[in-house]
């Protein structure tokens, strides 16, 4: 029994949670110094571990691209096919990441601190509503950071194809480059922003809502850091399909 | 001039396990309360009802005509106003210096400009002790000056209500003794409802105006100080004088061998009831009652030697006045 109905307490607890957000969202005061403090903060733990991640992944997109390419006789379309999956898939699967592991979980880690240290409590007890002051600036920072995240993962993915197509497999630059828009277009990159956008909403909502319901001293933190990351990753990964089908339906494809 | 808070029928429990029931008290205005308790037994959890931080079972908690329990969320930050809270550790914004958490309701409630705010920051500061530790972290300092740094944010609102949670805790005694009298001293001055948690006995003899005891899942006794201190309740006897023999064990409560054991034991006579502690300068207190008059009220007679000093009856001061014939010098 308590089996069944603890994890629907917790997500319907979540989703109470994620409508208070909405609620909050309208509400003056913006908090405008925390959003750009938390906006600041979490693009400086997750750039250089973006960029990190998404050379070797548009590199080894490339690789894979490359050879497939070859084996079906259609080098011409190394480019298009890379670009399609860098920008489609790769790129808002390396912000998933990244946002999830490294901005969500110091958000959890923040105000699951937080929280233990009664600091939350005591926010609210001075008549301040913690969604308001400390939520809704994270999330709307979160969700920007992983706008421009998902630009940046694209930009290094795409460039890190090229070089390996290239430098590397002996490509032709002139192939790579004019076959770029061949089955790429516009959509793609907007779906893949809108991506980045949930991705950074849903993550920093599921670290707060860890945070903030963190108990039990500071193994009470670390376990809600672990949770808050494994289960962003699962609801990322869900919410990129569900785009990516909705995608495909609605936006038709160039043939 | 502070509020009255009305408790009716409260009664909270966290899954199956009952924390307390059917707690009905009223705290009188601009009066100081202790509540007393053994560890465990929802002394803070209670406190944290009072603000509204827990929902109860049920239950009402009914300040200025409304009730905390049935409020929304927007009505009860507003009412949350009246409230200055300070939680065991100081509840300190690990953040910010000791100068912007004292600062921060005021830049979060009024619009006061930075010079304002700064006048009264330090005068709160240098109320509780604290003049020159502006610019430290709360992670740099001691643990009583975050608890006197938290009880500095919680009075910058000027609030009609106080509520505090353990002040003793982790202070030595010669702090506790000045903490204690830095809450007789702010009552005087401004009047506000006190309510106190602790489990140190000396503040609760000496301290409040009133008295109540948590115990075994319900209120035992809440009332005047004196009604609580000449109180034969076993309970209350054994909590108020710290003694073992009594119904309440190691681990709650004892269990029926334990107390058939106890029952041909001889019961210490109750300790005389020492006189309330004053304000510093001497001036009566507006809620101050002169010592005696609920026993003489009501025509219970205290124990012999009571009102006679401040220490009279606290644990491990063994001497009790009227022993000493007057005049007579003990060496």
């Amino acid at each position: 029994m308590n089996l069944l109905v603890s994890p629907l307490k917790q997500a319907g607890a979540f989703f109470a949670m994620a409508l208070d957000v909405l609620r909050a969202l309208p509400k003056r005061p913006f908090q405008t110094k925390e959003f750009i403090q938390q906006c600041w903060f979490i693009a400086s733990v997750t750039i250089i571990p973006t960029a990190l991640v998404s050379i070797p992944f548009g590199a080894v997109i490339a690789l894979q691209l490359g050879t497939l390419t070859r084996q079906l006789g259609a080098q011409s379309f190394t480019g298009a096919a890379s670009v399609l999956a860098v920008v489609r898939e790769a790129s808002p699967i390396v912000t998933a990441l990244l946002i999830a592991g490294a901005g969500g979980s110091a958000i959890c880690a923040d105000l699951g601190s937080r929280k233990i240290r009664e600091e939350i409590d005591a926010m609210e007890v001075l008549g301040i509503n913690p969604i308001h002051r400390l939520v809704v600036p994270r999330v709307l920072a979160a969700m920007l950071v992983a706008v421009l995240l998902n630009g940046l993962v694209s930009v290094v993915g795409v460039g890190g194809g090229y070089f390996f197509n290239v430098v590397i497999q002996g490509g032709t630059p002139g192939a790579y480059l004019s076959s770029f828009t061949a089955l790429a277009q516009l959509a793609d990159l907007w779906t893949s922003e809108i991506k980045a956008l949930l991705f950074g909403a849903v993550a920093a909502i599921v670290a707060s809502y860890k945070g903030l319901t963190a108990g039990g001293g500071p193994k009470g933190v670390g376990d809600a850091v672990n949770q808050s990351v494994v289960i962003t990753f699962m609801l990322l990964f869900v919410i990129n399909f569900v785009v990516s089908a909705i995608y495909f339906q609605v936006v038709p494809q160039k043939v | 001039m502070g509020v009255a808070i009305d408790v009716q029928g409260l009664t909270k429990s966290f899954g199956s396990q009952l924390i307390w029931n059917d707690v009905t008290l009223t705290l009188p205005p601009g009066e100081i309360s202790v509540m007393l308790g053994p560890s465990g037994t929802g002394k803070s959890v209670f406190l944290k009802t009072l603000v509204g931080l827990l929902k109860p079972d049920k239950g009402s908690i009914v300040i200025n005509g409304d009730d905390l329990v049935t409020l929304r969320e927007n009505d009860l930050y507003e009412i949350r106003k009246l409230f200055g809270v300070l939680f065991q550790d100081g509840a300190l914004f690990g953040s910010m210096s000791l100068y912007d958490n004292v600062a921060f309701p005021l830049r979060e409630h009024t619009k006061k400009s930075e010079s304002d705010i700064r006048r009264i920051v330090l005068e709160k500061m240098d109320l509780v002790g604290l003049s020159g530790a502006e610019d430290k972290l709360p992670g740099e300092i001691s643990g009583g000056m975050r608890k006197r740094a938290g009880l500095a944010r919680a009075l910058v609102l000027d609030p009609e209500i106080l509520l505090i949670d353990e002040p003793d805790s982790g202070l030595d005694p010669v702090r506790t003794s000045y903490i204690n009298q830095l809450f007789i001293d702010l009552n005087a001055q401004i009047d506000a409802t006190f309510l106190i948690v602790t489990h140190d006995i000396n503040t609760a003899r000496t301290v409040p105006d009133n008295i109540g005891l948590l115990y075994h899942r319900h209120l035992a006794m809440f009332g005047p100080r004196e009604m609580l201190l000449s109180s034969e309740e076993p309970v209350v006897r054994q909590f108020l004088n710290a003694q073992t023999v009594g119904p309440i064990g190691m681990s709650e409560e004892k269990d029926a061998d334990e107390l058939a054991a106890e029952s041909g034991q001889e019961l210490p006579p109750l300790p005389p009831i020492p006189l309330q502690l004053g304000t510093s300068d001497g001036s009566p207190r507006r809620a101050e009652k002169p010592a005696g008059q609920w026993c003489r009220d009501n025509g219970v007679t205290p124990p012999p030697g009571s009102f006679r000093s401040g220490n009279a009856g606290v644990p491990g001061v063994s001497q009790v006045p009227e022993q000493v014939p007057e005049g007579e010098v003990v060496s």
